[in-house]
């Protein structure tokens, strides 16, 4: 009987095999991305877990400068002489031939023996790692890249991820150009009896209990809310197909069901049986959902750790590992999307009577009541955001605010289209017209979750590419004022930048001395940069806001800069003063955009600098010169004093590379955004197709009065354009609404930085392009069938008494 | 001591292989280090400092102490210095390691400590004048100019502590032919030196108390570049105090096989040191203790019948296991037979 009774229900799927398709390819997509998106944040996570790993992090106590700077080395010295069990590691970018490696400067013999991650397994002698030149050791993937570059010998370490490098730290000192400092120091786990407190060997020092991931997850945490916010979105228009499908399949099984209840199979036993056939078709489409989510994962990966890179200096794996708990938490997912899409259909079998006649019909014609009440969530979702969106704080409220508004005007829409189409249907006069709204009036409710689902992805992509878009020409913008100077020169020492200055001094119109320090800034890492008085920053510096005389009192050190990042997160006003190592706490007397940077950056008078840092090396000047001139002066610095192109970058250069960061940041986000794009065509397909089936008894009457079956299928044509260009058309100003969310609200509290928006009506005749196709290719298959029907078909319409 | 030459090179193998996961390699020959040539006059107090070019050196003392509850401890200070190229280098460019072993032990108690430092940066190092050793906030080091005569000794670990003041009561001794003291029939040798009359107070710490101690300490310093023969397989070398006044120091070096190489020097009341022929100390083991998972001879015979010697050596502490990187059994021992008194006994290799 079980048997039997399974192989009844399923023969419904074996009848339509399309609507298998669909519910299978619903839950596929819907698994695929949201569990794509899941296996690039664990990746990254991991990434971050084992960076922090390598140097002990996750394990080990470390003692740190309280200010964030950097300890002397003499205070290692003096702790050791103290009795204090501590390993020093210095820590900072190494910049070789264009590439930015974090070098990890370890001390081999006084690492605790699990201090490193990193298998050093089969690097060598220690003499060798110890004394010059060293080895500084890589990724396999770095090696390719610096091969017959001048650097001190390389060996690979499969151990490290890209990005990273690990050198003794007397080599690694002097690769970064920090003799004698050292950037932490690992506290063993076992100490001395009897050792003075650190407050009396080094009262400067703060004490760090162990963390995994470090600081770096902390950083990216909004990047990865972003991508699951992404991967979220796609799961929800994947699932909007599976609840169509499975709803609509439940409806055309009713006669199916009544017959196998009248045969005697119990309520319960045929809600175990479509249970277990639900599970299966998960399970199914889980298996291929994840190996479709592996694949958008790797696709994706190498852009993800890129931009990663790029923006929060994160080294992050750019190959995807298999892990298992991945494989479980994606079929987990899959499985409870089916069952949430089903539960509806469940509930009504459960109380299903015994003598209900199927309605498929009525169960497309959601009643006017059902729209109003979704109308009515509608409204409350999109005041309740608007709400959110004027008082909230936070990211969390930022993608909240996105949430209510995508879903409030997903709602609102089938209930504005059926008002609409009851509006057109009033004023049309001839009879064919009037039909031709009274008939989609009724479908309407039937297609309202395709055309919601469509609504979200159409206002998800305009509101991301006017983001992107917005941010892209605010960035070029920025860039042009940013970086003023022609050329920009680093020197390998104090006293090359000297020689250097004497050279260039009378052959270029001035020289800008750039100087920086590492320091705390309001409780967080950031850094301090030292300025020139000079016109290029009084005429060109891109400042948000200021006081009329800024730059004279930041000449006189009287007053700072400080970048939007710090300025916002920290809720700073101009006036507010904010302390620097050092010194007094100063007004801020204005504000500058800092793009691509995620920590927080203040700007002090030279003079004002070298008191509060005289450590500081000066090395790097940006040189104001003609731009003929630029050739022959890099040409001058490479032959003088051997300058190549690590240390003299031109104007162009450095904007070359700032893009290619910016676009590999957007990336990512543009390649989700057409997935969600596509499985939203895949969702109007589905309901399109699935729908024309039901029409008949719909289009046989009206042929049967005359109209042609040509005539029929282009008001199919038109009334599916009108569906689809209406939804676009109400999309554009939702997603200008999203896109400001993005811009003003999450973009403050994921980067720091809030841009202004601008409109791209280019890209939205694009995305209608992409809407038209997307209509038609839905519409193709139906309307080819309604062209070619076969009059007896129409016929048996009037015979076929259900 | 060849003997401990072994323990150091052993350090370097062991310890880098398990502090970085395979820094082996370590450079087995003595290609462009110095090595100890006959004739060398020892020259001082210059030679009380550190010799960057011979691959292996060390400061050790033992101390035999007797505390104010009347009970026997034994204290010992190492440093080694380890070169991994036959020079000094700049800061983190040294190629020198220094490493140091702390112990104390009691009749039922054994606590020992180690260090490791890299040298070049203040943080390990040693100091002809004054005198001064030290790794870490471990030192031994004179209060004044007057060579070794006076030591300040301090070191301690997570359970113990100890603060000692050394002063000598007799000269230098040279072992060997002036200081150069070969080790085997192949002429392996080092320079050895010793200073084995120290008279010593202080205080010793454990966790919520201090003992006051007095007793003897001998410092022995030996510096060399030649790895041991690949048949030697462990060592145990004694240092004694008589209560005569006088003094000796042996050792045997145990070959696969069987064969043993016995050598030692015999110092008068005076100070008069006479290196013992080959094979003229008889050297015994009696009984053995299990010790760390291993089976170790802490009961000996020592014969030297040049000197009317025949006497029994036994460990105050069976357990006086030095656990480091490389593991070995070092402590005090008291000595019963023809001429009573006490010492520090030294055993490796036994597995």
């Amino acid at each position: 009987m079980m048997v039997a009774s399974f192989s009844a229900l399923l023969s419904h799927w074996r009848r339509h095999p399309f609507q298998l398709a669909m519910l299978l390819l619903g839950l596929c997509l819907a698994t695929a991305l949201w569990s794509g998106v899941q296996a690039i944040n664990t990746e990254a996570r991991a990434s971050y877990d084992r960076a922090g790993a390598l140097i002990g992090q996750d394990r080990f106590d470390t003692l740190t400068e309280r200010d964030g700077g950097e300890i002397d080395q003499e205070t290692y010295i003096a702790l050791r002489r103290a009795g204090w069990r501590v390993s020093p590691v210095v820590e900072g970018n190494w910049r070789v031939e264009g590439q930015r490696l974090r070098l990890i400067g370890i001390e081999p013999v006084s690492m605790p023996a699990d201090g490193t991650a990193a298998g050093l397994a089969g690097a060598g002698a220690l003499v060798d790692f110890i004394t010059p030149p060293g080895f500084v050791q890589v990724a396999p993937s770095v090696l390719e890249t610096l091969r017959g570059v001048d650097t001190p010998p390389l060996r690979v370490s499969a151990d490290l991820l890209p990005g990273m490098a690990i050198a003794d730290i007397g080599i690694a000192q002097r690769l970064l150009g920090k003799q004698g400092r050292v950037s932490r120091l690992i506290l063993l786990p076992e100490q001395p009896m009897g050792v003075p407190a650190l407050s009396e060997v080094a009262p400067s020092l703060v004490l760090h209990k162990p963390q995994a991931g470090g600081d770096i997850s902390r950083l990216t945490d909004s990047f990865h809310l972003n991508l699951t916010a992404f991967g979220f979105l796609a799961f929800m228009v994947g699932l909007f197909i599976v609840y169509s499908t499975v709803g609509l399949a439940f409806e055309q099984r009713r006669p199916t069901f009544r017959t196998l209840r009248s045969l005697g199979l119990s309520t319960r036993l045929l809600m175990a049986l479509t249970l277990a056939e639900i599970t299966g078709f998960a399970l199914v489409a889980g298996v291929i959902g994840l190996g479709l989510g592996y694949f958008v994962a790797a696709a994706l990966m190498p852009g993800v750790a890129g931009t990663l890179n790029a923006l929060y200096g994160a080294a992050v794996e750019g190959s995807l590992a298999f892990r298992p708990q991945w494989v479980l938490s994606g079929l987990a997912i899959a499985l409870g999307g089916a069952l949430l899409s089903a539960a509806e259909s469940l509930w009504q079998l459960s109380r299903l009577p015994l003598l209900a006649p199927a309605q498929p019909r009525a169960w497309a014609q959601a009643s006017r009541r059902v729209l109003l009440l979704q109308s009515v969530a509608a409204v409350a979702l999109l005041v309740g955001a608007a709400a959110l969106a004027l008082s909230g704080a936070g990211l969390l409220a930022g993608f909240a605010v996105l949430a209510g508004l995508l879903l409030g005007a997903a709602l609102l829409w089938p209930g504005l289209l059926f008002a609409f189409v009851s509006l057109a249907g009033r004023w049309a006069m001839r009879p064919m017209a009037q039909w031709f709204w009274a008939d989609t009036r009724q479908q309407v409710p039937g297609l309202s979750l395709a055309v919601m689902a469509l609504l979200i992805a159409f206002a998800a992509n305009v509101g991301v590419s006017t983001m992107v878009a917005s941010f892209r020409a605010t960035f070029t913008g920025w860039l042009d004022q940013r970086l003023a100077a022609e050329l920009y020169v680093t020197a390998r020492s104090e006293a090359e930048a000297r020689d250097v200055a004497l050279w260039l001094k009378p052959k270029v119109d001035a020289l800008l001395p750039i100087v920086n320090a590492d320091a705390e800034l309001a409780g967080q890492p950031g850094q301090v940069y030292g300025v020139a008085d000079h016109p290029t920053y009084r005429d060109h510096w891109p400042l948000l806001q200021a006081r009329p005389d800024v730059w004279d009192r930041v000449k006189a050190g009287e007053g700072i800069l400080v970048n939007e990042q710090l300025f916002r997160r920290n809720h700073m006003a101009l006036g507010d003063r904010l302390s620097l190592p050092g010194s007094t706490a100063l007004p801020i007397a204005g504000v500058y955009s800092d793009y691509g940077n995620p920590t927080g950056q203040v700007m002090i008078g030279l003079d004002l600098f070298d008191r509060l840092f005289p450590a500081a090396q000066h090395l790097r000047f940006g040189v104001r010169a003609l731009p003929d001139a630029v050739p022959a002066l890099i040409e001058g610095l490479e032959s003088q004093f051997g300058l190549g192109s690590m240390q003299v970058t031109d104007q162009a250069a450095i904007k070359r590379r700032s893009l290619a960061i910016f676009e590999q940041t957007f990336a990512v986000t543009a390649a989700l955004n057409i997935l969600t794009l596509g499985t939203a065509g895949i969702a109007l397909f589905a309901s399109m197709t699935t729908l024309s089936g039901m029409r008949l008894p719909q289009l046989a009457p009206v042929w049967a009065m005359g109209a042609r079956r040509g005539t029929l299928a282009r008001l199919e044509l038109i009334r599916t354009l009108l569906l689809v260009v209406a939804t676009l058309v109400l999309a554009i100003p939702v997603g200008i609404a999203l896109a400001w969310v993005l811009l003003a609200i999450v973009n403050v509290e994921a980067f720091g930085w809030r841009l202004p928006l601008r409109l791209f009506p280019l890209d939205w005749l694009r995305l209608a392009g992409f809407a038209v196709v997307a209509s038609l290719v839905s519409v193709a298959f139906p309307l080819l069938r309604l062209a070619r029907i076969t009059p007896s078909d129409l016929l048996k319409v009037f015979a076929n008494e259900r | 001591m060849n003997a401990r030459a072994l323990l150091v090179l052993l350090f370097c193998a062991v310890a880098s292989v398990s502090l970085a996961q395979g820094f082996a390699g370590l450079g087995g020959d003595a290609k462009g280090y110095s090595v100890p040539e006959r004739g060398t006059v020892l020259t001082f107090p210059a030679d009380h400092g550190s010799h960057p070019q011979f691959r292996i050196e060390w400061w050790y003392v033992t101390a035999n102490l007797k505390g104010e509850d009347g009970r026997d401890y034994g204290v010992q200070w190492t440093l080694f210095r380890s070169a991994m190229a036959p020079r000094e280098g700049e800061g983190w460019t040294s190629p020198q390691i220094w490493m140091g072993n702390a112990a104390l032990t009691t009749p039922d108690a054994h606590y020992s400590a180690e260090r490791l430092a890299r040298g070049g940066i203040g943080e390990a190092g040693v100091a002809a004048e004054p005198f001064t050793a030290f790794i870490d906030e471990w030192r031994l080091a004179a209060p004044d100019a007057a060579g070794l005569d006076r030591l300040d000794m301090a070191a301690g670990g997570k359970d113990f502590r100890y603060d000692l003041q050394l002063e000598a009561t007799g000269p230098l001794v040279l072992h060997g032919d002036r200081g150069y003291s070969v080790k085997s029939e192949s002429g392996q040798a080092s320079y050895y030196y010793s200073q084995p009359s120290y008279r010593v107070s202080g205080t010793l710490k454990f966790p919520g108390r201090d003992m006051a101690v007095t007793g003897q300490a001998w410092l022995d310093r030996e510096w060399s570049s030649q790895p041991l023969a690949a048949d030697q397989k462990g060592w145990d070398w004694f240092s004694l105090h008589f209560e005569t006044g006088e003094k000796l120091m042996g050792f045997r070096l145990r070959h696969t096989g069987g064969r043993n190489f016995v050598s030692g020097t015999w110092i008068a009341a005076d100070g008069t040191a006479t290196p013992l022929t080959p094979n003229a100390l008889k050297l015994t083991p009696q009984a053995t203790a299990q010790v760390a998972g291993r089976k170790v001879p802490v009961l000996w015979r020592v014969e030297l019948p040049a000197q009317q010697l025949d006497v029994t050596v036994k460990a105050v502490n069976d357990a006086a296991w030095v656990a480091g990187r490389f593991p070995y059994w070092e402590g005090p021992v008291r000595v019963t037979g023809s001429k009573p008194g006490q010492g520090y006994l030294e055993m490796t290799g036994y597995e």
